[in-house]
């Protein structure tokens, strides 16, 4: 045991609480789920981002990821079932100064909210999406996704899942994500750095963290508890930043490719919109001033 | 406070109702709209769109009526005041963002042109039945306030009230149009931006450190707080203590719901919106509004014609549903006659107020056109009989 270790002193709080509710603890997380060490990694992110604090608002859907919204201690914003992108999108539009953050499920995001997702990235909205994909709808019991893959055994696939996944990465792509990266619950350095250069880029950024669910998802496949998931990904997974993302389809026990395959530069929405306004109107237009509503 | 002048359009102008509710938006200091197109309603977006570049502020058309919904509610926790305009089926998706914004006590106004239905039903052509839905569409207990206005002015005055009642009791406000008053053009009067009353939003004065984001004042209504101002608050469609924080029990679910209920009280004891005519004398009172509530003008002036005592009591504000006036005209009238482009929606809580003391008649009318006066004043007849 290094020295650095035994220095610490035993009162000593975790470093990652000033960016929690600890009056929320403790939260509802199963043992061994993945969401906790992405909300590490992101606390984490915001550190060494610099980034005012007060300035950045978290915003969630429904669902087991849709609760980081409640333990973050930001402004945060649970929304309804697939709408906290649109709902981000409002909040970005009207408070522009904010970082806007949307971190929620694969079933919220690309199910129910699929389409809020792709019309964000065409956009290029400058909000910044994290998709913890944990392959399953946990908080309802473990039913099929859209990101679910074939053969999974899930609560409503009891035979085994037929239909195709959506690769996520790839669809963000196309979509028209300026940033594109995935990693697991394995790669805590990576995420958190990638986080970090994600809330430092402009534009539409989507981060796909692929996170265990030992309670259903991987109880019903045999795959073990907490730690053979980390095993498993350890085992499977492959960086390769840059990698077309059309190569980056997910099975049930196949390669894990991670890394950052997308980051390039697009004017965003409000570019778009101010560049579009001052060529029509030229000196009447005027710059939206909408957070002003109060007296005085 | 008065209005910003920015946003007012002074003047006498000739518009229809669509467009006279999008000035009473501007005149109201909506600086962000999200809309989904959708017939007989659009025309309120598109002036906007138009508009709202030379004003200050953001129109953006989302990719439905879900998403427009939600993400007028992000720019209001943002900090705008902020709407969406909306038909039938544009209404029917947006329950659940109406759901969200009350049980997020969230200050917005919703615009629901009214069109035939049920589905796609007549997308040209008015009705006025989803005013239950108005009421009752998302799931839950929950209280919204609703306004009707009957004509192109009442849609720019009517919309400024609509958004100041939001930021009052912090409820979405429906303005319930119908296609009619929506497509219909007449005179509109903007006056000069100091005679237009505005409600500012009620932001908090206590610190962050002991602000509680759903700690009521004696009004029952909590104060507001904006993203990006410290306060580092939390909002949950969840069931929630005064500190916003999700709480699953019983007490809390009771506490809250009726609070969110009883913060709209001030509408049974005398803040409820209504015109009443010729009521001193009237045996027979025709309850309508919107549309309606013009061709029950006509029906009343040819009762009156024929010498019964016919009167009006317009609704124009329909939800909270205004019981304490029909309580007390149930006690001195002969009967009600409720004419509605629907198959009989507020003609209950007239039934149920009126509680037997006097006769109501329903005149239903299934929708696509407006009622022949005649029909109203064979009822009205049929009434003073």
């Amino acid at each position: 045991m290094s020295e650095a270790i035994l220095d610490i002193p035993l009162d000593a709080g975790n470093p990652v609480e000033p960016f929690l509710r600890m009056d929320r603890m403790p939260h509802i997380w199963c043992p061994a789920c993945g969401i906790g060490t992405t909300v590490n990694c992101f606390a984490r992110a915001l550190e060494s981002s610099k980034l005012d604090l007060n300035k950045v608002a978290v915003v969630s859907g429904i669902g087991c990821t849709g609760r980081v919204a409640g333990y973050a201690n930001l402004d945060s914003f649970h929304t309804t079932h697939g709408r906290a992108i649109p709902f981000a999108t409002g909040l970005k539009l009207s408070n522009p100064e904010l970082q806007v953050v949307v971190y929620s499920g694969d079933g919220d995001l690309f199910a129910i909210g699929g389409n809020h997702f792709i019309h964000a990235a065409r956009r290029n909205m400058d909000i910044k999406v994290i998709c913890v994909n944990n392959l399953t709808y946990a908080m309802t019991g473990g039913q099929t996704g859209p990101a679910t893959p074939s053969e999974v055994i899930s609560a409503t696939s009891p035979y085994g899942v037929f239909e195709p996944s959506f690769n996520l990465v790839q669809l963000a792509e196309a979509a028209g994500a300026s940033y594109v990266a995935r990693w697991t619950t394995f790669h805590v350095k990576q995420l958190a750095r990638s986080m970090e250069e994600m809330l430092h880029k402009k534009g539409f950024c989507f981060i796909e963290v692929l996170s265990p669910c030992p309670t259903l998802y991987q109880r019903r496949n045999k795959m073990g508890d907490g730690l053979d998931a980390m095993k498993f990904y350890k085992q499977v997974s492959k960086v390769r930043n840059g990698a077309p993302t059309s190569e980056c389809s997910l099975s049930k026990a196949g390669e894990i490719v991670v890394g950052k395959f997308v980051d390039r530069d697009r004017p965003d929405y409000l570019e778009l919109l101010t560049h579009q306004m001052h060529a029509s109107l030229g000196n009447r237009y005027a710059d939206p001033e909408i957070t002003t509503c109060s007296e005085g | 406070m008065h209005a910003d002048p920015k946003g007012v359009l002074t003047g006498v102008h000739f518009l229809d109702g669509d467009h006279a509710c999008c000035e009473g938006t501007l005149a109201a200091g909506a600086r962000f709209a999200a809309g989904y197109p959708i017939t007989p309603s659009t025309e309120v977006v598109e002036r906007f769109a138009w508009r709202i570049p030379t004003v200050g502020g953001i129109f953006i058309q989302m990719e439905d009526e879900l998403a427009a919904s939600i993400a007028l509610q992000g720019a209001v926790w943002g900090g705008a005041k902020a709407f969406t305009v909306t038909s039938g089926p544009g209404f029917s998706l947006m329950m659940e963002h109406i759901g969200y914004a009350a049980i997020t006590e969230t200050p917005c106004v919703f615009v629901n042109v009214q069109r035939g239905g049920p589905s796609t039903g007549l997308p040209t052509l008015p009705a006025q039945a989803d005013m239950m839905q108005a009421k009752w569409g998302s799931h839950g207990d929950y209280s919204i306030i609703a306004l009707c206005p009957n004509s192109p002015q009442e849609c720019f005055d009517l919309t400024v009230t609509g958004f100041n009642l939001a930021e009052e009791f912090r409820v979405p406000v429906m303005m319930m149009l119908d296609e009619c008053v929506g497509h219909m053009t007449e005179k509109v009067v903007i006056p000069e931006s100091d005679q237009i009353d505005i409600t500012p939003r009620r932001f908090t004065h206590e610190s962050p450190e002991t602000f509680r984001l759903f700690k009521p004042r004696e009004d029952l209504v909590p104060d507001m707080v904006k993203a990006g101002d410290g306060y580092k608050f939390h909002v949950t469609g969840l069931t929630h203590d005064e500190r916003g924080y999700p709480s699953m029990n019983v007490e809390t679910q009771d506490k809250l719901v009726r609070r969110m209920h009883d913060k709209l009280k001030p509408f049974s004891n005398g803040r409820a919106l209504f015109e009443a005519v010729d009521l001193e004398d009237a045996e027979v009172v025709v309850v309508s509004y919107g549309i309606t509530s013009r061709v029950a003008q006509r029906a009343t002036q040819l009762a009156r014609a024929k010498g019964i005592k016919a009167g009006i009591f317009r609704i124009i504000s329909a939800w909270p549903f205004p019981e304490q006036h029909i309580k007390e005209l149930a006690g001195r009238v002969k009967a009600f006659v409720v004419p509605e482009l629907n198959l009989g929606q507020m003609v209950h809580e007239v039934e149920r107020h009126t509680a037997g003391r006097a006769k109501v008649i329903s005149v239903p009318h299934a929708g696509g056109s407006v009622h022949k006066p005649e029909v109203i004043l064979n009822a009205i007849l049929e009434a003073a009989r």
